[in-house]
């Protein structure tokens, strides 16, 4: 064996290393072959689905990083926020504003993306101040998050008329703005323009497992270990000399800017965006995915939000009236027999078997 | 006269909005400051009242016996919830949240598929009055001696009767008021019934003056969480001041700038009130008088 090759595989072993720990399940051989394969199998799909399956599956991929943002700020940190919508939307806005004014030229519509992502973060970071800074703790955290996304839904909807424009860029009031440019990559020999389908399918599922190990070398980190530490006890840690109020606000922002990615890859792949994505409904939806697949790890969190987004979509087909009805049910029972989520259970329960097939 | 007209004119505008908000916050504060739950169904619980009150004013009932009845079954359909549910989710104040709005889910969505998108309602009662030449409805006033009845019944309650006696010693020490015989799986029940019962009649009061629709819970929630927020656990020195201080800013806002600038500034409020005062008005009451 050379050293070269001695080299590399320690840096492959710290990197495992890294993206394993106490805050997160699964881990070795088994676990990452598994997710290799679920990894290798939804970047086969679109070979075997038409163009507008996988225009669908690349929807459901949006919302996940609204739910791992929660998943952060909610299951690691503790603070339970309803209103993950206010940052969505905002970013929202703020991709179709700057897509009007700036065109989708020269990779533009990525800035805008960048922008949107920034401000929607920089939004939950003063929200964050002021929640954390104030000490408001618990269910509070809650109550002021949602009331935030309920006005902002208030005030995008009153926004009809010529007089609320910003730049070439209309608001619309309740119909919300629409006809912005989709996702363009700018490519030697033209443009590429991600209409949902395929290529916007596999960038969404680059960034997806970009994300995903990102959180979990993250939440394995010192600071994710003390944002788990805050939500078990605020007070020890502060006595240990950490800034829990720091902490805090960090873990917001970092939850907001991913309901903002959510946001703007949102209206790039709709080209719309209505007030009503900041509404009461809409809020309910990342608490449903979050809650039901198990706030508390971001593997549970991220199937969770795809079984549960697939779940609802196959009920609206049946009628869409009772789709809320049974969502609700679903929050109820996890609630009330599951309150570490679904998947969760599903998986201690798997490990165990494993582990007992072993001996 | 006409100095007369618009100092009426703000006062008018003061009293609708701080009755409003006392109202439709009161069933939440009680729920809240005595029991720690945040009720998020609070809304279902005013769509329910105003529902039972539209259909029970419709069926011939006299307008104040159908509120009456709007308040009783969303106080039974309160106790009910509070047996099913929220009774095992006392140790997970979180937990409670999230199931209370999945209750709201399951109402709002269940009245529309029960009942429709819309139901027929009653119009405003008692016509309008006429001062220095502009009219102002009667029925709005009578809300607003409503709003300080329900404030000086709730007093009554709470501090002078014995209901009032064992269901704050349950707040304050539920280990020890169980050892001296009260019985406080019954208390909290009735509590969130009280609660809900509130939320009805804020429901059945402000029934006459809106559209039927399930989603009509929605109009009151925001207000109602933004007072309970500000004012803090306690109802009579949190919530009473902090709906009249948040009134005093959404009427002079709403007057000069309108109805946005209104509901903006008390965002605003909210958000700078939670950083300095973060106990709410009723924590700085206690505070400083201690």
């Amino acid at each position: 064996m050379t050293t070269s090759e001695t080299a590399a595989r320690s840096r492959a072993r710290t990197l495992l290393t890294r993206l394993e720990g106490p805050q997160t399940m699964g881990r070795g051989p088994a676990f990452w072959t598994v997710a290799a394969l679920a990894v290798a199998a939804a970047a086969a799909y679109p070979l075997i689905a038409d163009a507008w399956t996988v225009g669908n599956a690349a929807y459901f991929l949006i919302w996940t990083f609204m739910a791992m943002g929660l998943g952060v700020v909610w299951g690691y940190a503790g603070a339970l926020s309803f209103g993950q919508t206010a940052f969505f939307g905002l970013a929202g806005y703020a991709y179709g504003v700057i897509t009007l004014n700036l065109g989708a030229a020269y990779g533009l519509t990525l800035l805008a993306l960048v922008l949107a992502v920034a401000i929607g973060g920089l939004f939950a970071l003063i929200i964050g101040y002021f929640m954390f800074y104030g000490r408001i703790q618990g269910v509070f955290i809650g109550i002021v998050t949602l009331s935030v996304t309920l006005v902002l839904e208030t005030f995008m909807a009153q926004t009809a008329g010529p007089q609320w424009r910003i730049g070439e860029a209309r608001l619309n009031g309740f119909n919300g703005m629409s006809g912005m440019p989709p996702l363009t990559l700018p490519w030697f020999g033209g443009d590429i323009v991600l209409y949902p389908g395929p290529p916007l399918y596999y960038l969404l599922l680059g960034l997806v497992v970009i994300c995903y190990l990102g959180l979990r070398i993250m939440l394995n980190s010192p600071f994710g270990n003390v944002l788990v530490a805050i939500r078990e006890n605020p007070h020890r840690v502060g006595m240990l000399g950490y800034d829990v109020r720091l902490y805090q606000m960090l873990a917001f922002g970092i939850g907001g800017a991913f309901a903002a990615l959510s946001g703007a890859l949102y209206t790039a792949w709709g080209q719309y965006i209505t007030p009503s994505s900041m509404g009461l409904t809409s809020a309910a939806l990342p608490i449903v995915w979050v809650a039901v697949g198990g706030r508390r790890d971001i593997t549970a969190t991220l199937i969770g939000t795809l079984v549960v987004l697939a779940g609802f979509q196959t009920l609206t087909i049946y009628g869409s009236q009772y789709a809320l009805v049974v969502m609700g049910v679903l929050l109820l029972v996890t609630v009330l027999a599951a309150p570490d989520g679904l998947v969760v259970a599903t998986m201690t329960q798997m490990g165990r078997i494993f582990r007992s097939s072993k001996r | 006269m006409a100095l007369f007209q618009s100092v009426f004119a703000m006062l008018y505008q003061f009293g609708d909005t701080f009755a409003f908000l006392v109202i439709s916050c009161a069933g939440l504060a009680v729920i809240f400051g005595m029991m720690g739950v945040i009720n998020l169904a609070h809304g279902e619980f005013i769509m329910c009242g105003a529902y039972v009150t539209v259909s029970a004013a419709r069926a011939g009932l006299p307008l104040p016996l159908a509120i009456l009845t709007g308040a009783l079954v969303a106080g039974a359909v309160g106790m009910v919830v509070e047996r099913l549910v929220i009774r095992h989710l006392y140790q997970r104040p979180l937990d409670s949240i999230i199931a209370t709005w999945g209750i709201s889910l399951i109402a709002t969505q269940g009245v529309l598929i029960v009942l429709g998108s819309t139901m027929q309602g009653v119009g405003t009662p008692l016509g309008s009055i006429d001062v220095g030449g502009r009219s102002y409805s009667l029925y709005r006033l009578i809300l607003m001696a409503c709003a300080l009845g329900l404030l000086g019944g709730l007093y009554l309650l709470f501090y002078h009767s014995r209901f009032g006696v064992i269901a704050r010693a349950t707040i304050q020490k539920p280990q020890m008021a169980h050892a001296l015989g009260v019985n406080t799986g019954r208390m909290y029940g009735l509590t969130f019934g009280l609660g809900a019962a509130l939320a009805g009649l804020a429901g059945g009061l402000y029934a006459p003056t809106m559209t039927m629709v399930p989603t009509m819970g929605a109009t009151f929630i925001v207000e109602s969480f933004v007072t309970v927020v500000v004012g803090g656990a306690d109802i009579f020195l949190g919530a009473a001041p902090a709906a009249a201080i948040l009134a005093l800013i959404k009427a002079g806002l709403t007057a000069w700038y309108g109805q946005l600038f209104g509901q903006i500034g008390l965002l605003v409020t909210v958000i700078l009130v939670i950083r300095i005062l973060p106990g709410g008005l009723s924590g700085w009451l206690k505070g400083t008088t201690r």
